[in-house]
């Protein structure tokens, strides 16, 4: 009874500080943003996997979202590109909205959607193609045809990726025989060559040495400036270092089935977030008392 | 004498030896004597393999060298008369073989995807086992089944000029249902294993299901697809009991091409001359010629394999 009660407490202060965040950020940008979610619950089956998130994904920033294993992050992350769908018992409550438009209503193609938001994984996956072919995947189904146009675009997205000069001799070489961090560089290329708005990363360098993933995050700066990035990483230096923003999650048991739900507990500049958190729950965790 | 060692090297710290740490004579002798048990399994296998090969070629040898060579080139089959003719064997077998797989290809691989990339879960579970049931059938009850319902109800509407009662093309539709399954289900378990990361990489570069599969999917399985193409084309070459009833075999007939007529196949033929009123057992020439057409259909199937190999290599996209 009494647990119960301070959970409900709570949620009153973290539904407090989304107010306080949005009507800031609404109040300093007065352009839409690219994503909002209202109160975004993701349900496996019966199981809330995560429940009321409200988070606002400015353009041209990198937002992390950090927390614990099991917060719900990777879920939350899975829904901006209604990667979702692919789980048959995954359903999802509240709206996620993508310059205004929700996501999740009736007549929306998560193909569309997945042309514009694209997403990088945990473990490199190339196909098991030439590097060329992989780059030029996505363009191919958009419809380019033409050998010149394919060129073009493989050279300049491995340019962007800082892949081109490592493979330029082997484009036609099995993409399998990268290194690690070279295979993520290539799916983040692949990423880039179909020109998305958004790019999606779920843990991207954790399959990765430091020095690859010291790369990755280099990258992740130069490509910010054309693309839109939210990550989600376990690795708080890593948050702290690449974002603009960050969210911390956490998981929260029901009292009644003893399972655990993922709640957004704070969103804010990543400055802030690291330096002076709001909530207490956030500044054990930034500071490695806890998760 | 365990229980003493523990003590002892629990309360001493002198040096061990090595009987400490051997193996206890009984295990070791276990051991030994479940090695030799598996390594006469496995050389009992090698040694009736190497029989069947050496009766195959012993016969088939003496057949080739006793034979005069112009009846292996001739009209038609007709063993007991001395007219060997190996082609009207060889392209009643590949007729079968090719209407089998244009029955059983398009269907077999269709089932696959359709299992391993479309259909829900329960959906699956209720329709795996029932293709795999179908592979259950025994080839008697197809071969019945073609001359009652496959050829008057399909064939002979299809082709007014085919035999009423017997003919290749129903016997080969007969053999494309049997293989279905093994297509179906040997391609199918080359799909799944593709792993769900390249499926969700295509996915994100907003691919629909359908390019998924086909630029994605069954390429990374081209291994498994084809090696699921040659089992079905193996088994439709090597069918007997269906060809045999379905389509006319009777030990003898004329070089023919016509896929509407009753034709003789390698293995048709082979069973004509071993069961019946046609056994040939103790004639000379027609007995051997036997084991001839069996080495051929081994051959055959050997090449199939070796095509497959040199096939998946070249085109396979390794995960």
């Amino acid at each position: 009874m009494n647990e119960t009660r301070k959970l409900v407490e709570q949620e009153n202060v973290v539904e407090e500080n989304h107010e306080e965040v949005m009507t800031r950020q609404v109040a300093s940008h007065d352009d839409v943003p690219v994503f909002r979610t209202k109160d975004l619950s993701v349900f496996y089956g019966d199981f809330r996997a995560v429940r009321d998130v409200n988070v606002y994904i400015k353009a041209r920033e990198i937002t992390a979202f950090i927390g614990p294993s099991g917060c719900g992050k990777s879920t939350v992350l899975r829904c901006f590109d209604r990667m979702n769908d692919l789980i048959p018992t995954a359903r999802v409550e509240g709206t996620v909205e993508y310059h205004g438009v929700n996501l999740y209503d009736r007549e929306v193609d998560a193909v569309e959607v997945r042309r514009r938001v694209g997403m990088v994984f945990q473990k490199p996956n190339p196909f098991p193609k030439s590097i060329y072919d992989n780059l030029a995947f996505g363009p191919r189904l958009n419809g380019v045809k033409k050998k010149a146009d394919l060129d073009v675009i493989v050279e300049s997205s491995l340019k962007r990726a800082a892949l081109w000069d490592e493979v330029k001799d082997r484009l036609k070489a099995s993409a399998m025989g990268l290194s690690g961090g070279q295979q993520q560089r290539l799916c983040i290329a692949r990423c880039i060559a179909v020109e998305p708005d958004v790019i999606l990363m779920d843990e991207p360098c954790s399959a990765l040495d430091p020095i690859a993933t010291a790369r990755i995050e280099d990258l992740m700066q130069e490509i910010k400036r054309d693309f839109t990035i939210i990550i989600v990483t376990h690795n708080m230096q890593q948050a702290a270092r690449v974002s603009d923003q960050t969210a911390f999650f956490t998981t929260e048991v029901n009292p009644e089935s003893d399972r655990r739900t993922g709640v957004l507990v704070e969103f804010d500049k990543t400055q802030k977030m690291f330096s002076n958190p709001s909530d207490s729950r956030t500044e054990a965790y930034v500071t490695g008392r806890f998760g | 004498m365990f229980i003493e060692r523990e003590t002892m090297s629990a309360s001493t710290t002198q040096s061990w030896t090595v009987a400490d740490l051997r193996l206890a004579g009984g295990r070791r002798r276990t051991d030994v004597r479940m090695r030799r048990l598996f390594i006469a399994a496995g050389l009992t296998t090698l040694l009736v393999t190497g029989l069947i090969v050496y009766t195959l070629v012993k016969d088939a040898f003496s057949f080739f060298i006793d034979v005069p060579k112009h009846e292996l080139w001739n009209i038609g089959w007709f063993p007991r008369r001395g007219f060997f003719d190996i082609k009207t064997l060889v392209v009643g077998s590949l007729m079968v073989t090719g209407v089998a797989m244009l029955i059983a290809v398009p269907l077999g691989l269709g089932v696959a995807v359709y299992l391993s990339e479309f259909a829900r879960p329960r959906v699956r579970r209720v329709l795996k086992p029932i293709v795999e049931v179908l592979a259950g059938i025994p080839s008697v009850v197809l071969g019945y089944f073609a001359i009652a319902f496959i050829n008057p109800n399909l064939i002979t509407v299809l082709a007014p000029g085919a035999n009423k009662a017997f003919n290749i093309a129903a016997a080969g539709v007969a053999v494309g249902i049997l293989t279905i399954p093994i297509i179906a289900s040997v391609a199918e378990d080359a799909l799944r294993a593709v792993p769900l990361a390249l499926r969700e990489a295509s996915y994100g570069l907003g691919a629909r299901r359908v390019a998924t599969t086909f630029r994605v999917v069954l390429p990374a399985s081209i291994s498994g697809v084809v090696a699921a193409l040659i089992l079905g084309i193996s088994r439709a070459v090597g069918e007997t009991m269906v060809v045999a009833i379905a389509a006319g075999a009777v030990g003898g007939g004329l070089f023919s091409t016509d896929p509407f007529q009753p034709g003789q196949t390698m293995t048709a033929a082979m069973a004509a001359l071993g069961f019946g009123s046609d056994q040939v057992a103790g004639d000379g020439l027609a007995f051997q010629s036997l084991f001839f057409i069996g080495f051929l259909l081994f051959v055959l199937t050997f090449l199939l394999n070796l095509l497959g190999d040199r096939l998946v290599r070249r085109v396979r996209e390794e995960y």
